[in-house]
């Protein structure tokens, strides 16, 4: 593997309520290298959007990483100061969110958002900035971008918006980026543009990003890798050829199957019964057991470990030689 | 990823209760009362008012005296100073006025009779303001249009203003020797009429939004009439801001009962309420006894200010993006 | 009379203008937004017809005009040859009522959250007196939970005791009620997670076999529409642009709408694909373009498509298709 941008090591997360701690992020840990996407895909309650918050360090009261380390090129960041976390944030990791006109400030102009983060985080002129931020929006592909820098965030489309936001999230080279459903806004057409941006631009800058979304074909097409999650923890991660197509943890074996797809016809779709176990009642041992087809007496009571399995580590007991062998 | 509150999207959901947990236990529960359990402030409020209406009701069994039964006074008992002063006499803890009532007596039978005024008012003007707000809401167009710009026209004109017009009227029709009864009403329909705007300007918002919510158009599909859909479904999901308002504007209708009777056009003095006793401890104010208008002016002071306080918590409480 | 649901010519506009005395001031005429234009389509008996689209295609507008929630501007809607519009039909109409219902996508916004769930579901037996005696509609209501997979003793619940998928279960439950024999889903499951959206989506599919029911699906999801629907109408920019049974529409799709949209949609077969994006983005609906409403992000688009709408001729909507161009 090339050179490690982002490494979280058994983060945990907890959020105090009234009725005590409930633990949100669940032992979680993966690696982004240099270059690559990680999609990051769970239903609600999974606590992908959770991690995303918490390696850029905005999670909330009443919420708080409660246990493990977030390094970014072999440096802690989850103990640094928030003024220090601020800097980190926005230089070296940058952010884009679902909905691009609530991360766009509407009463500026995108140019000067674009120069107020570029002179922010680095040492240009405000010349030298504006002409960065011309290139940035010709980058992401705004059509006439010496002109449209002095637009307000209202004049542009939905696809026009997330693009802006992609430029401003690059304007510094960060080393990371985080993407929280960055497509789930946009309509089919424009959502193929986004990935396809995406993709091109972490190629060329070397960017890691971290994709947490909820939509299985987003990740198909724009991962490298993918870690699937169920009630925060990890199931299974491994590249996303092999997860897609030949899945191992029963969780990713029935999500996969539960998914309509364009290409192949399914009388009926695989269903997993059930749904994902609230905060509150998150089942003893493996948390996926109750709705599991393959479960036994060791799912009950023994959380299982993330193991290797092909080119993939999965958390589920079935996988563990000793239950091989037996 | 700013607003990671406990409930948005990704966000761990705030523990829900477990299935047949009755309404009490979910209430005891909730964050409502959670919230209210950490502010001493709506605390301190909750405890002044209910002392306050808890004294008003046990009137005629804790006062000394019945300020309203004339045989009960006795003019030798008259301008006696409250008990710590020199000349202050046993029963008579707050002293008397010029008629020889006693104060303490006055100010609690006043203050039972300035909250069944307000109370009366508030739902008066309640259920107006909420009756118009549902219908200019839901039918919208010539309706909506006719009632907003009445309220408008009335908003324009403070209160106090329409009540004495409601007032005068009344009276210059009935002539002014009306029974305390009709007079009590007749005070509850000036106030009605002079605070229901607020209601229904609140309410036909919410409605605006409450009737292109789903909710209501499974109504439409299931065939309920507009009245059912409005009373069963909408009504329901509209009353949290309307309870905010009704907490206010108890406060504001004692105070304008208090400024009516003060202006001589509310309860007479043969029944006084809080505003009649200040109206009338008003002349002694500078001849000494200062306690005939001190007392009832702190009990009303008192209680509209508890009043306030509970409303603006309850408003804050209310209201997701305070917190 | 064939047809089980008849729709011809449907329109509807809607009026986006500013107040009168803005438009006075600033001398601005009315603004209309024709959300609807010319739509027709028939649906038979027992079948699923889906309707697909982006956002601002109109397809729910075609919902709601259905299932008579909305008044068309012109054009009619017939459901078993009853008029959803003629003021002389209206005996006829009330009688018909019942049959039709609606399932939304969000069921929690659907239903009072003050009332138990078996309230909810014996709302519209009370409302259209299908039942006498509280035994009897108590018994039928349990029936109905038993329906949609979930248990009687279930109607003693609030609707916030529920999961999102038990929650639309709830609300099928409740649309089944009146003996409906037609339902119209608008997204019945896109607030829904992958996992419980296949439960649903294999309930609906149940439910058609068991009782003859007639769907009316609105998506903006190719491969949910793939999985349920027996003919597909496409709707773009408030047309019909393509007609056509599901067979066919997927493995041929004929107009150049359709196939950017089957080529856009991020799918788990596409792991890692590399594709030419289709350029442009939907246009503003108050100000559509002339002609051939797709025209401006067209590849095959003429000076005809600019200035002549087409007409929707053996279940497309193209002078290209029509020309042979393509």
């Amino acid at each position: 593997m090339t050179e490690t941008i982002l490494s979280v090591r058994d983060l945990t997360v907890a959020f105090d309520t009234r009725r005590g701690p409930l633990t949100a992020i669940d032992r979680v840990s993966f690696d982004i290298g240099r270059g690559e996407i990680l999609g990051v895909v769970g239903e609600s309650g999974a606590g992908k959007s959770v991690t995303g918050s918490a390696v850029i360090g905005l999670i909330d009261r009443p919420g708080r990483i409660a246990g493990g380390e977030i390094l970014l090129r072999g440096e802690r960041i989850d103990n640094l100061s928030p003024e220090a976390m601020r800097r980190v944030r926005g230089r070296r990791i940058g952010m884009i969110f679902q909905d691009p006109l609530t991360s766009l400030d509407p009463l500026f102009r995108v140019g000067d958002q674009i120069v107020e983060t570029l002179r922010t985080h680095t040492s240009l002129s405000a010349k030298a900035a504006r002409t960065r931020a011309i290139d940035l929006l010709a980058e992401v592909g705004i059509p006439a971008p010496e002109r449209r820098i002095d637009g307000y965030p209202h004049e542009f489309s939905g696809g026009m918006r997330q693009r802006v936001v992609i430029a401003l999230a690059l304007a510094a080279e960060p080393e990371l980026l985080i993407a929280d459903e960055p497509t789930t806004a946009l309509d089919v057409s424009v959502q193929a543009q986004i990935i396809t941006l995406l993709k091109r631009l972490c190629r060329e800058h070397g960017t890691a990003v971290m994709l947490v979304t909820h939509d299985m074909g987003v990740i198909a097409e724009a991962a490298d890798r993918v870690a699937v999650m169920y009630a925060g923890r990890v199931a299974e991660i491994g590249p996303v050829a092999s997860v897609i197509a030949k899945p191992h943890h029963p969780y990713a074996v029935g999500l996969m199957g539960a998914i309509p797809t364009l290409s192949q016809e399914a009388d009926r779709l695989s269903q997993i019964p059930g749904s994902m176990p609230r905060l509150t009642a998150i089942p003893q041992g493996c948390a996926f057991n109750p709705r599991c087809p393959k479960v036994f007496a060791r799912c009950r009571v023994e959380r299982p470990e993330p193991i290797p399995v092909d080119a993939s580590r999965v958390a589920c007991h079935l996988y563990d030689a000793a239950e091989r062998a037996a | 990823m700013s607003g990671y509150d406990l409930d948005a999207g990704d966000a761990p959901p705030v523990p829900l209760p477990e299935a047949k947990r009755s309404r009490l236990a979910r209430w005891r529960d909730s964050d409502l009362l959670a919230n209210f359990l950490r502010s001493k402030t709506a605390m301190a409020a909750l405890i002044a008012t209910v002392l306050m209406v808890g004294l008003a009701f046990a009137a005629p069994l804790i006062a000394p005296q019945n300020p309203y039964d004339p045989a009960q006074l006795d003019l030798i008992n008259s301008n006696l100073p409250p008990i710590w002063q020199a000349d202050g006499q046993a029963p008579y803890y707050l002293g008397t006025d010029d008629q020889g009532r006693d104060v303490l007596s006055a100010v609690l039978y006043g203050l039972r009779l300035s909250l069944i005024v307000g109370v009366l008012g508030v739902l008066t003007s309640g259920v107006l303001g909420i009756a118009l707000g549902l219908i200019a809401g839901y039918a919208g167009g010539a309706v909506d249009t006719l009632i907003m710009r009445v309220a408008d026209v009335q908003l324009t004109f403070p209160a106090i203003l329409i009540a004495l017009v409601v007032d005068g009227v009344a009276k210059a029709s009935f002539g002014s020797a009306l029974d305390v009864g009709p007079l009590i009403g007749l005070i509850v329909v000036s106030i009605g009429l002079s605070f229901w705007v607020q209601y229904a300007r609140t309410v036909r918002s919410s409605v605006m939004v409450e009737k292109g919510k789903d909710y209501v158009q499974a109504a439409r599909l299931i065939g309920l009439s507009p009245p059912v859909i409005l009373v069963r479904h909408v009504l329901p999901n509209v009353t949290g801001p309307v309870f905010v308002i009704a907490t206010i504007n108890l406060a504001l209708a004692i105070i304008t009962e208090a400024t009516l009777s003060f202006l001589g056009t509310g309860l007479p003095e043969t029944m006084p309420s809080l505003g009649t006793l200040i109206r009338t401890g008003n002349r002694f104010l500078f001849s000494g006894e200062w306690w005939i208008v001190a007392f009832p002016g702190v009990a009303l002071a008192g209680l509209v200010i508890a009043i306030n306080l509970l409303g603006d918590w309850l408003r804050d409480a209310l209201n997701p993006k305070l917190q | 009379m064939s047809a089980y649901v008849e729709v011809t010519d449907l329109r509807r506009r809607f009026d986006v203008s500013k107040p009168w005395l803005n438009r006075v001031i600033e001398r601005e005429p009315r603004k209309f937004l024709t959300a609807v234009d010319r739509v027709g389509f028939t649906i038979e008996k027992g079948e699923t017809f889906a309707i697909v689209g982006e956002s601002g295609s109109g397809k729910s507008t075609v919902a709601r005009m259905v299932v008579g929630l909305l008044p068309p501007s012109a054009g009619e809607v017939t459901i078993t040859g009853v008029s959803m519009t003629d003021p002389r039909q209206a005996a006829a109409r009330r009688r018909l009522r019942a049959r039709i219902q609606m399932i939304f996508q969000d069921p929690y916004a659907s239903m009072n959250p003050r009332w138990r769930v078996g309230k909810i579901i014996a709302e519209p037996i009370r409302a259209f007196n299908l039942i006498q005696g509280e035994g009897a509609i108590r018994a039928r209501v349990g029936e109905l939970l038993g329906l949609v997979g979930l248990h009687a003793d279930d109607s003693k619940k609030y609707p916030h005791e529920f999961s999102g998928g038990q929650r639309q279960r709830v609300a099928i439950a409740r649309a089944l009620a009146s003996q409906a024999e037609f339902l119209v889903g608008d997204e019945p499951t896109s607030a829904l997670d992958v996992s419980v959206q296949a439960q649903i989506l294999n309930l609906m599919r149940d439910l058609q076999d068991r009782l003859g029911l007639t769907y009316l699906f609105i998506s903006h999801n190719l491969a949910v529409v793939r999985h349920m629907a027996t003919r597909v109408g496409v709707m773009y920019l408030g047309r019909l642009v393509e007609v056509a049974t599901a067979k066919d529409l997927f493995a041929a799709p004929r107009h150049p709408y359709t196939r950017m949209l089957l080529d856009a949609v991020p799918d788990l077969a596409h792991v890692g694909r590399a594709r030419v994006p289709v350029s442009g983005e939907i246009p503003n609906p108050i100000d559509p373009p002339p002609g051939c409403t797709f025209n401006p992000r067209c590849p095959l688009a003429n000076d005809r498509c600019r200035t002549e709408v087409p007409a929707l001729l053996d279940g497309v909507a193209c002078h290209a298709v029509h020309e042979g161009r393509a």
